[in-house]
């Protein structure tokens, strides 16, 4: 009984424990690399350079269990920063600039959820082409210029620490909204309808839940994130361009599905988003320090990708194999067994 | 009627509408009719416009820039519209016709004398090689094919800078024989165009008159059903890929021909988009089964004419992304309205 | 019971023997099909039918048991080696491609290529689809995409579908469903056709007057056995019934009569064209009233109609004297009416959350403490209900999936009632489940009953309507056939409404 629930345990928490093993090969393939890596400052400093992939890829998280996909969320990024350098450009005060930045994020968002329940499309087909709209916008508004001249307290949010810690701003602002999205995910009827939804959305409306609802907020929160990452990156920057974070939306669903994440809903965990994170920020660092072209880096990514849906796919069907197979020998025990294991 | 005109290896515009009627043989389907007669009237219109606007549209050199550019889409976009028509994507194909261009163009600095034909053959078949990773990835280890090639889109371009080292292929790397089939040949008609216009007709071909392509039909269809009538969907799921991975390969080398360059960070960066785009205004629906090639001609016709009204008339080129996205969004909504009124219920299980 | 031994034309089997994990759903079924013959199979729901026809088809193979076909025993391993065979199964729901032509659904796969190139020859099959079409007395275009043709338009595509390839068995599960009187006439003609050419056509339907209508041999079957196999003049249909339902036909356990309270639901002349038409029926506090009728006869929609989830064209629902219309779900639950789907691994239950989670869905809302998830609270009312419901489970926090049937059924139950329904809607709420629970499950609607709810049972399976109804309306093809007392229902009489062979619409009305 006991070996079973320890099996259990270690079924259940493997794809994390796999994770933490990652991001230990990864800190030391980056120690490696460059002697400096290890300092406490450098690997602090280091964050700051994914705190915007861990924002989005907090409500992404929200958005693949509930069984769609925001391919948009990098070009909500850039057109919230293009606005909003607009916005500042023209005199606009910050403290009328950022509130507007975020509705315009929350509102292109809502629009993402609105168009995918109104046309009865699948999110993905609606994200595709929200995902040209809105980074296309960003272009004809700002044209192939940088919008600057933030002023000085805005800027370089990653060169400020909390008083006499080495700890980063955006790390600090990061690790709230984890904090945040945790309790929303598995500690609120919010994130326990994401959970039902995404695992039988059928089975919800003949429950009463206002699905369509929920998905329209699940996308207008993925948006809501996106342009808090705008504003972030913004102010890393001390500028804003309509490419920005261009393909980003691709490190943010690895990070996700990484984080063990079912592509096809149902299934997924904040932790394990936010231990995937540091896997994919800490490679994509390490690679930095070994000179590695960004585009180079997200070959690694792309294969990332792939292997991570590939992996837990190819098992599951392996382990349906085994189960029918087990079935066939009459023993349905062993069947059930063998699906507790899958699980 | 000016647009039909400077087309003289292409179909008639009357002879066009008459083949789409064709295409599936459909009577009382008023609304897809109505939109493909809408994209017609819609180019010419535009063309109309511009063309008062702006004295540089209606000029020969604009309007083999205009055809050219719509070889280019059409090849890509036919083999996409096969991929869409079984109800998936194929994303990667900008960085397909990117990796292939590049390959070719280092290829061709240190072989300048390879033979045309030897050329385009390699760009297909690297092309080829990339589509068959998607098509495995998708038809067999049942990863969904956005994602799959969103995969390898990113792992494409990677291996395009990988593999140029960040250099670009210069114009003295092209060789002369490579740059003609973009020239005007025989007949005032560019090589490229004529491929691109023989090309789009055996995807025709084999779409409508071939079980194969008919099989690609009725997965987009109904899966189920296709499987219950022996329908080997792994297969054929797997041909789409191959067939747009190939296209998307031989583009790279017309792609190196036309432009005479490849940057390794613009050749065929978000073409995917403008291949979707083209094949869903083209009237092919995104959840599959219905559409093809005819209609995707017209969707590159709009497009490169909508990008080329751009250019000419003095709008900024950077508004054709956001063109291209209404352009997706308005058309899947359209197909979905279509779709919902012309089917009773029930009579579609998805 | 005929049986001919000696001819080798034709299809039999012998043994055919079919289960999904549980008890066989087809046991050790001997039949023959003759050439030009119309064969009816009929039995109760549940009976085995579809699947046998399924097991012929290739859809399903069998367990044991083997398939002769003019003498050689055959592996019908897949539909396109049935096919191959001769064997055509026409399914219940048409599956064809909607975005297709007529003429192209039936020429899938084999369309008439060129003899040099394989390339399709569109006229000649669109003038092959026509006269196929013609053959079969049906007026379609074969030029049109099928998902524009109603259902009875879809299933001559797939007779025709059968009729190219050549087929020899025909095998219809329940072609007339959705059809209305005149599209049965014509159909029947086409069988009548098919027969003449010397096809076997096989015809599984629960009217019976069709079926004799129709028939030259019938085949009762009932749990999944052959009863047997009569000419069709040998037996009246007071006897197919009989056959039918089999067991000794003697009174249901006396349950205390409960007086009634005032009416909770009200249905009048309740309308959706294609799926039910002027059903009216009201239940009320304290009673339980049972809804009998065979597969397809409207109960589910209607009950679908109601919930919210499907919208109807015109009648009056009342709960508690007050006009609704409910729009979702959503609104009927907060108004007091529950449904319990019949579907429990789609519209049920989600597997892979937990006993706890699932029960609380229908009333999170209420577990919400500003928006946080009150844990506790969850956990003390899904352990009352597992309690009070006597589910067998590990514990509230096990995934449901891991339950047995009967169990996951209590799920169900426990789910809609912690949303404290006055009236409770409950679809099949027995079917694959053990008797032990079904006994379980029999008490607790009795009991809710007794504490004053009105509940509407939909059942197929008549020892339970007999057991839990004070009233029984029966449905036939989308309407009511009638309705009967506790004192007037019995499983023949049930039956006899329920195919039509009794006193049609409106008979009687109870109170």
């Amino acid at each position: 009984m006991s070996r079973e629930r320890l099996r259990e345990l270690a079924v259940q928490s493997g794809p994390e424990l796999l994770l933490v093993a990652l991001f230990a090969a990864s800190l030391a393939f980056s120690a490696w690399l460059s002697p400096y890596f290890l300092r406490v400052t450098t690997l602090f400093d280091m964050t700051s350079q994914f705190m915007e992939l861990g924002l989005m890829a907090l409500a992404m998280t929200l958005v693949i269990i509930m069984g769609q996909i925001d391919l948009s969320v990098a070009s909500i990024l850039a057109l919230v920063g293009v606005v909003f350098g607009l916005l500042s450009e023209n005199g606009v005060s910050l403290a009328l600039a950022i509130p507007a930045a975020l509705a315009l994020a929350a509102v292109l968002g809502m629009i993402n959820g609105w168009l995918a329940v109104a046309f009865r499309l699948p999110a993905l087909v609606v994200t595709l082409g929200t995902m040209a709209l809105y980074r296309g916008i960003g272009q004809i508004l700002l044209g192939d210029r940088s919008a600057y001249g933030f002023p000085a307290w805005f800027v370089s949010i990653d060169f400020r620490y909390i008083p006499g810690t080495p700890v980063p701003l955006p790390l600090v602002i990061f690790a709230a909204f984890a904090v945040g999205f945790f309790l929303l995910l598995h500690r609120t009827t919010f994130g326990r309808l994401v959970y039902a939804v995404g695992n039988n959305a059928e089975a919800c409306r003949f429950s009463g839940i206002a699905v369509d609802r929920l998905q329209v907020a699940v996308f207008t929160l993925s948006g809501l994130m996106s342009g808090m990452a705008g504003l972030m990156m913004t102010s890393r920057f001390a500028s804003a361009r309509w490419d920005m974070a261009s393909g980003l939306e691709l490190d943010v669903i690895t990070t996700v599905v990484l984080g063990g994440t079912s592509i096809f809903g149902g299934r997924g965990t904040i932790t394990g988003t936010v231990l995937a994170l540091f896997v994919i920020g800490t490679l994509r660092y390490g690679m930095g320090l070994a000179n590695v072209l960004p585009q180079n880096q997200s070959v690694v990514i792309g294969l990332l990708l792939i292997l991570a849906i590939l992996g837990p796919e190819t098992g599951r069907a392996w382990q349906a194999r085994r189960r029918r197979a087990a079935v066939r020998k009459g023993g349905e025990l062993q069947a059930s067994k063998a699906e507790v294991s899958a699980r | 009627m000016r647009t039909g005109d400077p087309q003289a290896p292409g179909p008639s515009a009357e002879t066009l509408v008459r083949a789409m009627a064709g295409t599936i043989p459909t009577r009382g389907r008023g609304a897809a009719r109505f939109r493909d007669v809408g994209l017609l009237l819609a180019v010419v219109l535009l063309a109309a416009v511009t063309a008062v606007r702006s004295p540089h549209f209606a000029t020969a050199a604009n309007l083999q820039r205009i055809m050219l550019d719509i070889s280019l889409l059409l090849i890509v976009a036919t083999g996409q519209t096969m991929v869409v028509l079984t109800r998936n994507i194929d994303l990667s194909v900008g960085s397909v016709l990117g990796l292939s261009g590049i390959a070719v163009g280092f290829l061709l600095k240190d072989h300048p004398a390879m033979p045309v034909t030897g050329i385009l053959l390699l760009g297909t078949g690297l092309g080829l090689i990339l589509g068959a990773v998607n098509g495995a990835l998708v038809a067999w280890g049942r990863v969904p094919a956005v994602i799959a090639t969103l995969g390898t889109l990113t792992v494409y371009r990677g291996l395009v800078f990988i593999h140029s080292g960040g250099q670009q292929v210069n114009p003295q790397d092209i060789p002369l024989q490579l740059v003609a089939i973009a020239r005007p040949g025989a007949l005032g008609v560019p090589v490229m165009v004529v491929m691109a216009f023989v090309i789009a007709a055996l995807g025709w071909l084999l779409l409508r008159y071939t079980r194969t392509g008919r099989a690609m039909y009725a997965i987009g269809s109904n899966p189920d059903a296709a499987r219950m009538r022996g329908v080997q969907a792994g297969r054929i799921v797997f041909l789409t890929y191959l067939i747009s991975g190939a296209l998307a390969g031989l583009a790279g080398v017309l792609y190196a021909a036309r432009f005479a360059t490849v940057n390794p960070a613009s050749a065929g960066v978000a073409f995917e988009l403008q291949a979707v785009a083209a094949t869903v205004i083209g009237g092919t629906s995104i959840l599959g089964g219905r559409g093809g090639v005819p209609g995707t001609f017209l969707g590159a016709l709009l497009l490169g004419t909508i990008a080329n009204a751009l250019a000419v008339s003095g709008v900024s080129g950077f508004w054709q992304r956001a063109i291209e996205g209404a352009i997706i969004l308005a058309a899947v909504a359209v197909d979905s309205l279509i779709r919902q009124h012309s089917f009773k219920e029930g009579a579609r299980r998805v | 019971m005929a049986h001919d031994g000696r001819t080798t034309e034709g299809l039999r089997t012998r043994g055919l023997t079919k289960s999904f994990g549980g008890p066989p759903v087809v046991r050790d079924v001997d039949i023959d099909l003759r050439p030009a013959e119309v064969h009816a199979i009929v039995g109760e729901n549940g009976a085995g039918k579809s699947t046998l026809l399924k097991l012929l088809a290739g859809v399903h193979q069998p367990d044991a048991g083997e398939v002769i076909v003019d003498g050689n025993a055959v592996a019908v391993t897949s539909p396109t080696v049935a096919r191959s065979l001769g064997i055509s199964l026409i399914f219940q729901e048409p599956t064809l491609f909607p975005d297709l032509t007529v003429a192209e659904n039936i020429f899938m796969g084999r369309h008439p290529v060129t003899a040099r190139l394989p390339m399709v020859r569109w006229r000649t099959m669109l003038s092959r689809a026509a006269a196929l079409m013609e053959s079969i007395g049906a007026r379609i275009d074969p030029a049109r995409p099928v998902g524009e043709l109603s259902v009875a338009e879809q299933q001559l595509v797939e007779i025709a579908t059968a009729l190219s390839h050549r087929a020899r068995f025909v095998l219809m599960d329940e072609p007339t469903a959705s059809l209305t009187p005149r599209e049965v006439d014509r159909l029947f003609a086409i069988i009548r056709d098919l027969k003449a050419r010397g096809a076997s056509v096989v015809f599984v339907n629960h009217r019976l007057e069709e079926v004799f209508a129709i028939a030259d041999r019938i085949t009762v079957m009932r749990d999944g056995a052959k009863v047997g196999t009569w000419a069709a003049g040998e037996l009246s249909r007071d006897e197919v019934v009989k056959r039918m339902v089999g067991r000794e036909l003697g009174r249901s356990p006396e349950r205390p009569h409960v007086q009634p309270g005032e009416v909770a639901l009200e249905v009048e002349d309740l309308t959706a064209p294609g799926r039910f038409r002027g059903v009216s029926l009201s239940v009320r506090r304290g009673e339980i009233v049972a809804m009998a009728g065979l597969v397809g006869a409207g109960r589910t929609e209607v009950a679908r109609a109601l919930f919210g989830i499907d919208s109807f064209e015109r009648g009056t629902v009342k709960l508690n004297g007050q006009a609704v219309r409910f729009r979702s779900p959503r609104e009927a639950l907060r108004a007091g009416l529950a449904y319990l789907p019949e579907d429990r691994q789609h519209q049920g239950l989600i597997q892979a959350l937990t006993v706890a989670q699932n029960m609380t869905l229908t009333i999170l809302g209420e577990l919400s403490r500003g928006g946080w998830l009150d844990r506790r609270r969850e956990q003390e009312l899904a352990r009352r209900q597992v309690e009070r419901l006597q589910v067998k489970t590990p514990s509230v926090n096990s995934a449901v999936q891991n339950l047995s049937g009967g169990n996951q059924q209590k799920v169900l139950v426990g789910k809609f009632l912690i949303a404290r329904p006055k009236v409770l809607i409950l679809d099949e709420p027995t079917r694959g489940v053990d008797v032990g629970a079904k006994a379980e499950i029999h008490r607790l609607i009795v009991d809710l009953a007794a504490q004053g709810m009105a509940v509407l049972v939909i059942s197929s399976d008549l020892p339970e309507v007999l057991a839990l109804a004070d009233r029984v309306i029966v449905m036939r093809a989308g309407q009511v056939a009638g309705e009967l007392s506790r004192d007037e229902a019995t499983e023949e009489s049930i039956m006899r409404l329920a195919v039509g062979t009794g006193p049609t619409a409106g008979g009687r009305k109870a109170l």
